[in-house]
């Protein structure tokens, strides 16, 4: 289980997080979601040590993680797999380059079995025979899909996924979601997803986190949101006309 | 700057931290090396004949008719080759080549995350992306610098050749005379030291780049320009100490 306990993060006079506590559940997608500037994609990366919190802590496992220096954060980083919002695929490296990549740095497998096992995530995320692509030559959705396909390279305990939906058609970004929460299941992975999209919410998110102007502002599951009398929460899912639609059909 | 000196000081240790796996980063920079070596070649191989023959022709312009042993061409061109126009001027046009191409890449890698990715790995990134760089450099640039200094000296042969004003039997004398192995050392010092400004300086701009396409370009920019301020400035104190 991840456990953030009073984080605070502030950049400059600008407080971005302030005083966030939170649990996600293991073997759940927990969603993080909020409007822009709400601090979700800091909070994420406050959790995985992309940025250091400047109060509070984040613990694995009830190992605290921000009081680790960097080696000692290496065998919890082995745990985590992560997409980025860009995929973040490595330019110079074929798709399976960039799966195999950890594998290289921190198996001691033989080529053999690195490379049975980029073709074992690439069939887990529907793109096989894809190996020897290039990302420049990937559209949005299938950089997406190797992104998490390098995720889950190492079998990761944690899987971090921030906005998995930007820039992706109606179906691509339900496919996505589909396959995240497949993925959340056969691997039993801890799942936190940063998102603001409400297919996704409704969708699979079993655990959700509102955050509003920096604070935990609410916390329940999709079935919950539906019904919930918080006005910032409200205001925020029902923003379009066609979910306060969907809510009065409800 | 002493905030950034700071910086760049910490980022050099980070670079040269325990690998995560030899045989990872031993290809990385079996790749830099081709990438850096064979990629400038063409280039340098350029410049330095250019700048050989221009050097003996202008030494000539200066010393002919008058009652200096025309040998001394060969000689001024051999000590002004091996001692400053190769070392000088093919690093700060692989300061241009590679410096900016170094700058750009790491900084295009930070600006996608893909440095973010590195670190979430648990691989340490700067030693990762940066080692490879700073160890090609002291390797490759010696190298290419020899190569200019043979071309250097081809040039200034060629252009006693093309020339009615003096043999090249004079000139080839000239280069084999009365010389003074002290000026190889200074040289190889110098090859070293300008691989090592142009590499790391380039690749800590890249490194802490931060926005977008318009960063990147600017961070390839600094590097560059930074680069050539502190070969210029360590090829004073190098040559103040060894000479």
């Amino acid at each position: 289980m991840i456990e953030v306990k009073d984080v605070y993060k502030t950049f400059g006079d600008n407080d971005v997080l302030r005083g966030i506590t939170a649990e996600f559940k293991p073997g759940k997608n927990n969603l993080i979601i909020g409007s822009s500037g709400s601090g979700k994609t800091t909070l994420l990366k406050c959790i995985v040590g992309l940025h250091e919190p400047t109060k509070g802590e984040v613990f694995y496992d009830k190992e605290n993680f921000t009081s680790m220096h960097f080696e000692g954060r290496v065998p919890i980083r082995k745990q985590i797999g992560m997409l980025f919002q860009n995929s973040a695929l490595f330019d110079s490296m074929t798709v399976e380059q960039n799966i195999k990549f950890p594998l290289n740095l921190f198996t001691d497998m033989t080529k053999a079995e690195k490379h049975d096992r980029a073709n074992f995530c690439l069939e887990r995320v529907n793109l096989e025979g894809k190996n020897k692509l290039y990302p420049s030559e990937l559209s949005g959705g299938m950089k997406k899909r190797v992104g998490i396909a390098r995720a889950i390279s190492m079998q990761p305990q944690y899987l971090f996924v921030d906005e998995p939906n930007s820039g992706l058609d109606p179906i691509t970004a339900i496919l996505i979601d589909n396959l995240i929460a497949e993925i959340t299941e056969d691997f039993k992975t801890t799942t936190v997803i940063v998102t603001h999209d409400m297919n996704s919410v409704m969708g699979i998110g079993d655990h959700i986190i509102f955050l509003y102007d920096g604070q935990k502002w609410w916390e329940g599951s999709n079935h919950e949101i539906a019904h919930t009398d918080n006005k910032e929460l409200n205001s925020f899912v029902f923003a379009s006309k066609f979910m306060q639609a969907a809510r009065d059909k409800l | 700057m002493f905030h950034s000196l700071g910086k760049y000081i910490l980022l050099l240790r980070l670079s040269f931290r325990k690998p995560e796996k030899f045989s990872v980063y031993w290809e990385e920079i079996m790749r830099e090396m081709i990438s850096v070596g064979i990629g400038s070649l063409g280039i340098v191989a350029i410049i330095s004949v250019f700048i050989g023959a221009v050097a003996t022709v202008q030494t000539a312009f200066q010393l002919i008719g008058s009652f200096v042993p025309k040998s001394v061409v060969g000689s001024i061109t051999r000590d002004s080759t091996i001692l400053e126009f190769s070392p000088t001027i093919t690093s700060l046009v692989l300061a241009g080549r590679v410096g900016s191409s170094i700058a750009s890449q790491i900084g295009t890698m930070r600006v996608t995350e893909q440095i973010d990715a590195l670190e979430i790995m648990g691989v340490n990134a700067p030693g990762y992306l940066i080692s490879p760089k700073i160890i090609t450099g002291i390797v490759m640039v010696p190298i290419l610098i020899i190569i200019s200094v043979s071309l250097g000296l081809l040039g200034g042969y060629v252009a006693c050749y093309a020339s009615n004003e003096f043999s090249t039997t004079d000139f080839i004398n000239g280069v084999t005379n009365g010389f003074n192995p002290v000026i190889v050392t200074v040289c190889a010092v110098k090859a070293i030291v300008f691989g090592f400004i142009i590499t790391s300086i380039c690749a800590y701009q890249g490194f802490y780049t931060s926005g977008g396409s318009l960063e990147v370009g600017q961070a390839a920019t600094r590097g560059v320009v930074f680069s050539c301020i502190m070969i210029l400035f360590a090829d004073l104190v190098i040559t103040e100490l060894l000479l």
